[in-house]
């Protein structure tokens, strides 16, 4: 049994193999005749619209290029075209308001219902005429927009309030510890310009000594302890505050992924203590100096840390 | 001769007064308890690793199961994060909405605390009181977003639906109501002899070593700490409103229980004038893109829970999918301190000090 299922499974592949490349042809074929029978006009307008490129044409653009190399499309439809060309001038207002209905409708109207209507109605024509110059209108206002915001130097920006405290808190670092001890010290916009320091490695245990204890630092409140793995380093986040104040500062303290080690601030922040545990267990990075560092999540005889981005699962059926 | 020897007693996992699935291991001298070790991880169910898998919008529902008791402000935290990273505007009436149903979780969750604490501590009835009103808000709820304890209600940029028709007025028929069970409550227990036998001057602790745990909600406040992020830090509404943060002095059981109970009220004061206010129309779903992407970086947004400071450290790769999602859950830093407390203390009082801790399990093992 087992080996005519396997029999089976194995011959499915090459019975359906074929099957999808004879649909795939059907549906060019089915295209391909109707993308031959949208006029002539149609098409050089389609043209037309392709050099605006917006990304609502481009169910109709694609017709064009299918179209191509196909069958010579008929010469029947002059009369249409200069109907459509008189009526586009004259009903702009009609036209307009088409766009809009066209823009809207683009994906599913132009391919399956033109071709049908196939050039018989020109006031569809002239919609769809009027539609593309719309479009091109609005890419070349789009287009000059751009080029004008490119070519205006762009302002600068005013310094966040909280400059002045990222660069008092920095200096300190530097004084006390030494200058390469802070690597890097930015505003982080994206929330609410929290001064960020990253902090070396080998110089944080001073420094988070400095920043709890330093009469004009004071951060007695860590809040919240995160640990990253960014797959090229990890990373440890600590986000503190000075209560009696509210200064508050974001430190970062990156470590080799490898032997991921960072020195334990749980002596002087006991918040830290399940945190950092929490973090060992969950992503490895080992917190030196912690007075009970164990697995806090996972049970004690786990393999692996789970948050790991290369994490697999030691029973991965389980 | 008297023969002595230190009992290792283990509480939990699976005791009524834990609250869960928490266990705690005592060494007892006597009656006395020499040390205390919590073990923890029994409801872990890997919601940030989950999460780094599925998009912002997918992960709501998860945040509901952290902490049960209060999935509003869960979901709050999360949606309001992303928002702040995106940079998205809040329509008014989504973020009055959001901002009621926070506080009548408040209310809800330091309901399940009030009747839960006194049935540990040996008093049955009053959590049948306690869980008959929280039954009101329950209902509230359930009309509003169809469920009773997950809610799923928020969405980035608003609230997945409007209030159906006659809810607001329900709410504001449940704010006298709530007032009058406040004074029942106060009548049936909080002048107690035996209840404040039980619970006066017990696990003290002082500001500093609040702070040192990073201690928050009316576990810091109890010391008399001024520090209530709705006030402290305002988000969402809060700063258009007029309440007070009960602060204790004492920093023991009795300071925490009073304040939970003063919370309610104010949070129903709030309540009061967030109704009045309300705006009569508008719309409950801001402009959001349909996919959501934060831009790349990273960001750190807290806000108040009824058990604290609940934060949300989003990094984002630009990706519909945040590349790391921690949460910093209030009762995991809060329990903490548990063993430093109990320490001296007799095996009842550990019941007394771990129920006014105020934990839920759910959050303490995310």
């Amino acid at each position: 049994m087992s080996d005519l299922r396997d029999d089976n499974s194995k011959a499915l592949p090459d019975q359906k193999g074929p099957e999808p490349v004879e649909e795939r042809n059907r549906q060019e074929d089915s295209t391909a005749s109707e993308a031959a029978e949208a006029s002539a006009e149609q098409r050089a307008e389609l043209a037309a619209s392709n050099s605006s490129s917006g990304p609502a044409d481009s169910a109709v653009t694609e017709a064009a290029p299918q179209s191509e190399g196909q069958k010579p499309p008929a010469a029947v439809e002059t009369d249409p075209e200069r109907e459509a060309k008189l009526k586009a001038a004259a009903e702009a207002r009609a036209a307009r308001a088409a766009a809009k209905a066209a823009e809207a409708g683009a994906d599913d109207s132009a391919p399956s219902q033109q071709p049908a209507a196939a050039g018989a109605d020109p006031e569809r024509e002239a919609k769809l005429k009027a539609a593309a110059e719309a479009r091109a209108a609005r890419a070349a206002a789009k287009a000059a927009a751009d080029a004008a915001a490119e070519a205006a130097p762009p302002e600068p920006k005013p310094p966040s309030p909280k400059q002045p405290l990222l660069d008092a808190i920095a200096a300190v670092l530097k004084k006390e510890i030494a200058a390469d001890a802070v690597e890097d010290a930015y505003i982080n916009e994206l929330n609410d310009d929290m001064p960020t320091i990253i902090i070396a490695n080998a110089h944080w245990g001073r420094a988070a000594r400095l920043l709890k204890e330093h009469e004009s630092l004071s951060f007695n409140y860590l809040r919240n302890v995160s640990g990253v793995d960014y797959e090229t380093h990890m990373e440890v986040v600590y986000h503190m505050i000075d209560l009696a104040s509210k200064r508050e500062v974001a430190i970062k303290v990156k470590t080799d992924r490898d032997a991921a080690s960072v020195e334990s601030a749980a002596p002087l922040w006991s918040t830290a203590n399940w945190n950092e545990r929490e973090i060992y267990d969950l992503l490895g990075i080992y917190f030196p100096g912690h007075p009970d560092l164990r697995r806090i999540m996972m049970p004690d005889d786990w393999v692996g840390h789970p948050l790991r981005k290369d994490y697999e699962p030691l029973d991965s059926e389980v | 001769m008297i023969r002595t020897e230190e009992l290792l007693l283990n509480v939990g996992p699976q005791h009524p007064s834990t609250h869960g699935v928490f266990r705690i291991i005592v060494k007892l001298d006597g009656e006395i308890i020499t040390e205390a070790t919590p073990v923890m991880g029994y409801l872990h169910r890997g919601t940030e690793k989950l999460a780094e898998d599925l998009n912002f919008t997918q992960i709501i529902p998860y945040t509901d199961r952290m902490d049960y008791v209060s999935a509003m402000t869960n979901n709050y935290v999360l949606v309001h994060a992303v928002e702040k990273m995106m940079g998205l505007e809040v329509p008014e009436r989504a973020e009055f909405l959001r901002l009621i149903v926070m506080e009548l979780q408040r209310v809800a969750s330091h309901l399940v605390w009030w009747g839960t604490y006194l049935l540990d501590i040996g008093a049955m009835s009053p959590f049948l009181y306690a869980f008959r009103d929280r039954e009101m808000i329950v209902d509230l709820f359930n009309e509003l977003c169809g469920a009773r304890l997950t809610y799923n209600y928020m969405r980035v940029g608003g609230v997945k639906w409007d209030a159906p028709p006659g809810w607001m007025d329900k709410v504001r028929d449940f704010i006298p109501y709530m007032e009058k069970k406040l004074k029942e409550y106060d009548n049936l227990v909080s002048g107690n002899e035996i209840f404040l036998a039980r619970i006066k001057g017990i696990g003290k602790y002082d500001a500093a070593t609040a702070i040192d745990y990073g201690l928050s909600g009316a576990n810091l406040r109890c010391t008399g700490v001024d520090w209530d992020l709705r006030r402290a830090e305002p988000y969402s509404l809060y700063s258009r409103f007029e309440f007070d943060v009960p602060l204790g002095t004492k920093g023991d059981c009795y300071d925490r229980y009073l304040i939970r109970l003063e919370e309610i009220r104010q949070s129903l004061r709030i309540l009061k004038q967030a109704v009045q206010q309300f705006p009569a129309e508008g719309e409950t779903m801001g402009k959001v893109p349909r996919v959501i992407r934060p831009p790349a970086g990273e960001a750190y947004v807290r806000i108040e829970s009824p058990r604290g400071e609940i934060g949300c450290h989003i990094v984002s790769k630009g990706k519909a999918e945040p590349y790391r999602l921690k949460f910093r859950r209030p009762s995991f830093v809060n329990l903490q301190i548990l063993p430093k407390l109990l320490v001296g203390e007799t095996m009842t009082n550990l019941i007394t000090i771990l129920g006014g801790v105020d934990i839920v399990v759910g959050e303490v093992d995310c």
